[in-house]
């Protein structure tokens, strides 16, 4: 039986706890609880008045580290889908989110969304990426931004866990692990550039898994 | 129940383990004006009247999810309590089984804390854990899926005859206790688990439990049922070896585990209410105020069976609750830990009775089938009780120990 102890307590009520998973790959497990940890410290701040891009968080300290706090994608079961998280730039420079890549899909997109006009959301690629200032916090969730999966090269159920791994203009990497989650959300209309009209919502294929949802 | 006898310093991960099981009671203090801050700071439409003298808000009270015991068994019994059973979709297999635990086990642990589950849709809903805990069972067809072998006593109870079990209400392969000090706490979790549960399970029964809300009466008071009687008051106290030894399964993967019964009883209050307060006294063998036996004391204090009426008939009747539970006319003795709730619902439609009321019987005990079974055995046999009481549902479920901070619910006997 392998079980950490509860000492990790002390870890999950300082405030401080770095989140770092830049540049080292760790088992597993170790990546998980890494993930999971400093959750507490990170949902305990309150967010800054402008949940928009790149605005300074309130009290983050520079801690020298790039973060993504609770990473997950909506489960699909072809087709596209989307990934969500809180990537914080602590690392005193700013930078700027160009890409991202994943063995679970072809191509992942950036996208930003805005209001279509009639009451809906609609979804684009943002160009140029996403600028994190030094101490800023990119906020990916649904209705907003976030990182499109595009062309799933298998279904990702309930529960997987998906690497992917963020991509910034000066060649910093950042991979991390998101869980994928039955969400029934996300279902902003996506209009690439040049269609007109017929476009998909990503991660249309939730719920494919198990068709047999009454 | 009571976390009063709390152990003395024990050092080693053990200790730290156990130490989480009784947050409440001593842990919880600090915790809960953690929470409490973290609470208020966040929410400003939430926040309470400022005054000189501020009511005592416990939303941000938490019970600590890890530990060597899963939460919810051991710990106080908070006010509101929703069973759940669900059923394992045809094609989940050992992947989905582990892949569902782990889902549910995040979500267990950050609900807890009083912190929304991962992709919460209803985030401020979960900024008042108000003691929240959630407790996983699993069934025989659970361990089987998981390729895993299942306990030998993991079967369904056998069919006694006071039963009139209900489908609706009656097994399941999968099993979620989740309870708090607060009703919405509880409904907001329910939800939450049932979403990331919904594509590996299909629900099979709910069942919504209540009892006395925080600061009703005294912490450790021994619950009432709808009859009114001081129901568990032979209970071992929560933190003593006795409770460990009754409660704990020693050895083998679910080391640390326990077994549960659920049993639906309804409780026929129209029929109560012909019986005067003499005749209920005799059904259990105790007294309605105080929960005292019949032959003197407190609610703590031994039952004499041996003593008899001035016409010579045991003080404590062979017919009554309490005598037959015990063993007294078969000299035997087993104990069983009860943490049951109430239920009240809308009675059947066109049915004109003006209630559907009874209780939601949870047991745990280390040995089902040496320490449950006789007892249920005696009482199906002959209990004064069941002349008001009907079981309508059951189910049995195998308790894995706690977890971890890097492991899910159950992955010492899945993995």
């Amino acid at each position: 039986m392998t079980r950490s102890t509860l000492s990790t307590h002390a870890r999950r009520t300082s405030p401080s706890a770095p989140a770092s998973l830049s540049g080292v790959r760790l088992p597993r497990r170790a990546a998980l609880a890494a993930l999971l940890l400093p959750l507490a410290a990170c949902a305990a701040e309150p967010e800054g008045d402008d949940p928009a891009a790149g605005a300074p968080s309130g009290g983050a300290a520079d801690d020298g580290t790039l973060t993504v706090t609770d990473p997950w994608v909506k489960a699909a079961g072809e087709g596209m889908t989307a990934a969500f998280g809180t990537v914080r730039n602590g690392t005193g420079g700013d930078l700027v989110l160009t890409g991202a890549r994943t063995d679970a899909s072809a191509q992942v997109e950036l996208h930003e969304t805005s209001s279509d006009g009639s009451g809906g959301m609609s979804m684009q690629e943002k160009e140029g990426g996403f600028t994190l200032p030094a101490g800023g916090e990119l906020i990916l969730e649904p209705g907003g931004n976030h990182l499109m999966l595009m062309e799933l090269t298998a279904p990702l159920l309930p529960g997987d866990e998906v690497e992917l791994t963020l991509e910034f203009t000066d060649g910093t990497e950042h991979p991390f692990t998101a869980t994928v989650k039955d969400f029934a959300g996300a279902q902003e209309h996506y209009e690439p550039e040049g269609s007109a009209g017929s476009g998909a919502s990503d991660g249309g294929g939730e719920h494919a898994e198990h068709g047999g949802d009454e | 129940m009571n976390a009063a006898d709390h152990p003395a310093a024990r050092p080693g991960r053990r200790h730290l383990l156990r130490a989480g099981s009784f947050g409440v009671g001593a842990l919880g203090v600090g915790a809960a004006s953690v929470g409490l801050d973290r609470t208020l700071r966040g929410t400003g439409a939430d926040r309470p009247p400022s005054s000189a003298v501020e009511p005592a808000v416990q939303g941000g009270a938490t019970v600590p999810f890890h530990g060597e015991h899963q939460a919810g068994i051991e710990t106080p019994a908070p006010a509101a309590a929703t069973f759940v059973g669900l059923e394992l979709r045809e094609e989940v297999d050992r992947a989905g089984v582990l892949r569902l635990l782990r889902l549910l086990t995040d979500d267990a642990a950050r609900l807890t804390r009083g912190e929304p589950a991962l992709a919460d849709t209803e985030p401020e809903l979960a900024a008042a854990p108000a003691a929240l805990t959630v407790t996983v069972g699993f069934g025989r067809e659970l361990m089987e899926r998981a390729e895993r072998p299942a306990p030998s006593w993991l079967d369904p109870l056998p069919a006694f005859g006071i039963d009139e079990l209900e489908e609706a209400f009656t097994g399941g392969d999968l099993m979620l206790q989740i309870a708090a000090e607060d009703p919405v706490t509880v409904s907001h979790a329910v939800r939450m688990l049932l979403k990331d549960a919904r594509a590996f399970t299909q629900v099979r029964w709910v069942q919504p439990g209540f009892r006395r809300s925080p600061g009703t009466v005294a912490p450790g008071t021994t619950m009432r049922n709808l009859f009114g009687q001081v129901d568990g008051s032979a209970n071992p106290a929560a933190g003593s070896a006795h409770f460990s030894r009754v409660v704990w399964i020693e050895d083998g993967p679910f080391a640390g585990g326990t077994s549960m019964v659920i049993r639906r009883i309804r409780m026929d209050l129209d029929g109560w209410d012909e019986v005067d307060r003499t005749a209920r006294e005799l059904s259990t063998g105790t007294r309605l105020d105080d929960g005292a036996p019949l032959t003197g004391g407190t609610e703590a204090s031994d039952a004499d069976f041996t003593a008899v009426s001035a016409h010579g008939f045991p003080v404590i009747g062979e017919f009554s609750h309490m005598r037959r539970a015990h063993g007294v006319d078969e000299g035997e003795h087993q104990e069983i830990f009860r943490r049951p709730y109430n239920y009240d619902t809308a009675p059947p439609p066109g049915s004109g009775a003006i209630s559907e009321s009874g209780q939601i019987f949870v047991s745990f005990q280390a040995d089902l089938l040496g320490q449950f079974l006789p007892i249920q055995r005696r009482l199906d046999e002959l209990d004064l009780l069941n002349q008001w009481t009907t079981p309508i549902g059951s189910a049995v479920f195998a308790i894995p120990p706690g977890c971890a901070e890097d492991e899910y619910l159950g992955e010492t006997v899945l993995g």
